[in-house]
């Protein structure tokens, strides 16, 4: 009865590139903060002077809602009024504004750092947090042993990484994955589908096309997506496995 | 050995070579501080944008010659809109604080005893368990959304608190007992084993010794789940339809407009909305990741 559904979606012409879409967006911004946030978590590991304060400013991202953190990167990179748009030519990197949202590529370019900017409060946090777990005698014993600073960090810390690591990826994905409001509010007023994944074309779908029951099979489609990738990374880095 | 006692002098030696570079760092420790303010400007960029829209004019923040800061500095702004025709704001705020408190405390209650047990009992279908309590984590909020809003008809909730609290805990929930899952999984059961040999009951052993080690956890636990409801936004945009019961996060869409938006209110609340969460993150931010486990631990 409704399979007649999922079969309109495949043959969507547009779905090939939205799904490259979707595969570039996981992975890229999943990749980029986890190691982005791992250096980060190490820094801010080490002990200096204002680093409490520099810590609670690399919170207000994470305390910001994601919809106003969007929204402000959408003003400022605006063509007309955005700020950012305005320094950019001001220290002539631009001859004249560029309209990053509004061409899908570039649109798609600056969703993607938005999405790096707002994931990576949290996945520092994680870590963090994990790395205080680590026993200072162990890091001290390596010490005495004269292991250097590279192997330390990853026969030392990492292994003992792991769990907290693999939590902090899984919640990326599927936050990364069903994340709706950046793509809606960047790319969101573009034409066609061309910088949509497969979350934001559900939405459109749903509102600006009418199209509830395509909505509906698109998104058990997602949800059987973001399963296998799940499944995957559990079977390949077993975070759950007992030492 | 005795042609090795005169290196044997050598490892205090290099025992205080470590402790005075400690105790000298401080000066090449300020490199870092720069590294750090580079960083941390990095990440407040938009939020300093924000606050000095949050002062401009109406007119000003639609200017096609965009200013860096107000040239006529309005803080009547954060009066104002609480008092508009587009939102009742104080209830909105109201809203959001009884949602997120309530919600949170549910989750920390259900999620602590959960994690607990996944950690301690190798019960069978175990990982199954943690494995659908992840799927719940994964299903897509904005078409969930439309299916609970059905069920909250049904059982006469819908547009209430209560709908949008029991919503928010049951998002956060698999999160919460994923998290305390892994924090408790590093806490050695010898631990717990030694301190019942020592006369503690099962659940003393849980409250003296387990619950203080699994603080950094369970304060990770509960700061996402407040930010998580506190921002919540698709599912409380097609439950909430009163305008009082909706959160902030709702209500700041109320200002943007398909011709005119009042980027200043947008910002000005934006700002309101992030400074609680701000507070509340700088006051536990320290226990975040507290080195609780390295004195008891060995």
């Amino acid at each position: 009865m409704g399979l007649a559904n999922y079969r309109r979606v495949f043959e969507n012409d547009g779905l090939p590139q939205v799904l490259i879409n979707t595969a570039v967006w996981v992975a890229g911004v999943v990749f980029v903060t986890v190691v982005l946030s791992m250096a980060l978590a190490q820094f801010l590991n080490k002990d200096f002077p204002g680093r409490r304060a520099i810590r609670l400013a690399i919170l207000i991202p994470w305390a910001a809602s994601v919809v106003m953190t969007t929204t402000v990167f959408y003003y400022m990179l605006e063509p007309n009024v955005g700020i950012l748009n305005k320094f950019l030519v001001q220290i002539n990197v631009l001859d004249e504004t560029f309209g990053f949202t509004k061409r899908p590529v570039s649109a798609f370019a600056v969703a993607m750092a938005v999405g790096v900017f707002v994931s990576v409060p949290f996945t520092t946090y994680t870590i963090l947090a994990g790395l205080g777990t680590i026993p200072d005698e162990i890091l001290e014993a390596a010490d005495v042993d004269g292991v250097n600073r590279w192997q330390r960090y990853t026969r030392i810390v990492l292994p003992q990484l792991r769990g907290t690591l693999a939590v902090a990826v899984i919640i990326n994905i599927i936050n990364v994955f069903n994340s709706l409001p950046i793509l809606r509010i960047i790319t969101g007023d573009l034409p066609g589908i061309k910088a949509d994944t497969t979350t934001s074309l559900t939405f459109k779908l749903l509102t600006l096309y009418r199209e509830p029951a395509l909505a509906q099979a698109l998104s058990v489609f997602n949800f059987g997506l973001v399963l296998v990738i799940i499944a995957i990374y559990m079977a390949v880095t077993r975070p759950m496995r007992e030492d | 050995m005795t042609t090795q006692a005169p290196v044997a002098p050598a490892p205090p030696v290099s025992g205080t070579t470590a402790k005075t570079r400690r105790v000298s760092a401080p000066r090449r420790r300020w490199g870092l501080t720069a590294i750090g303010i580079v960083v941390a400007f990095f990440f407040l960029v938009p939020y300093v944008v924000m606050l000095l829209g949050s002062f401009k004019t109406k007119k000003e923040i639609l200017s096609i010659e965009p200013t860096y800061l107000p040239t006529q500095w309005q803080p009547q702004n954060y009066v104002t809109m609480w008092d508009t025709p587009e939102t009742p704001l104080p209830f909105n705020l109201i809203s959001t604080v009884a949602i997120s408190a309530a919600a949170t405390v549910l989750v920390l209650l259900v999620a602590i005893p959960a994690a607990y047990y996944t950690s301690r009992r190798r019960f069978p279908g175990r990982l199954a368990f943690l494995f659908l309590v992840l799927i719940t984590q994964m299903l897509q909020p904005t078409v969930l959304a439309v299916g609970l809003v059905r069920q909250f008809l049904a059982i006469g909730i819908h547009d209430t608190w209560l709908a949008m609290i029991l919503v928010n805990a049951a998002f956060n929930l698999s999160f919460a007992v994923w998290i305390l899952h892994s924090f408790f999984a590093t806490i050695p059961v010898a631990l717990e084993e030694a301190a019942m040999l020592d006369g503690l009951s099962h659940f003393q052993v849980l409250r003296k010794i387990t619950l203080p080690l699994v603080w950094p956890g369970i304060v990770t636990a509960t700061i996402f789940t407040v930010v998580a409801c506190w921002n919540e936004f698709a599912a409380s945009l097609v439950i909430l339809t009163t305008d009082a019961n909706q959160p902030l996060s709702v209500a700041l869409t109320k200002f943007v407009g398909q011709y005119a938006t009042s980027w200043h209110y947008v910002f000005g609340i934006s700002v309101v909305s992030i400074v609680p969460v701000a507070i509340l993150f700088a006051l536990i931010e320290r226990r975040l990741v507290g080195g609780l486990t390295a004195g008891s631990v060995k």
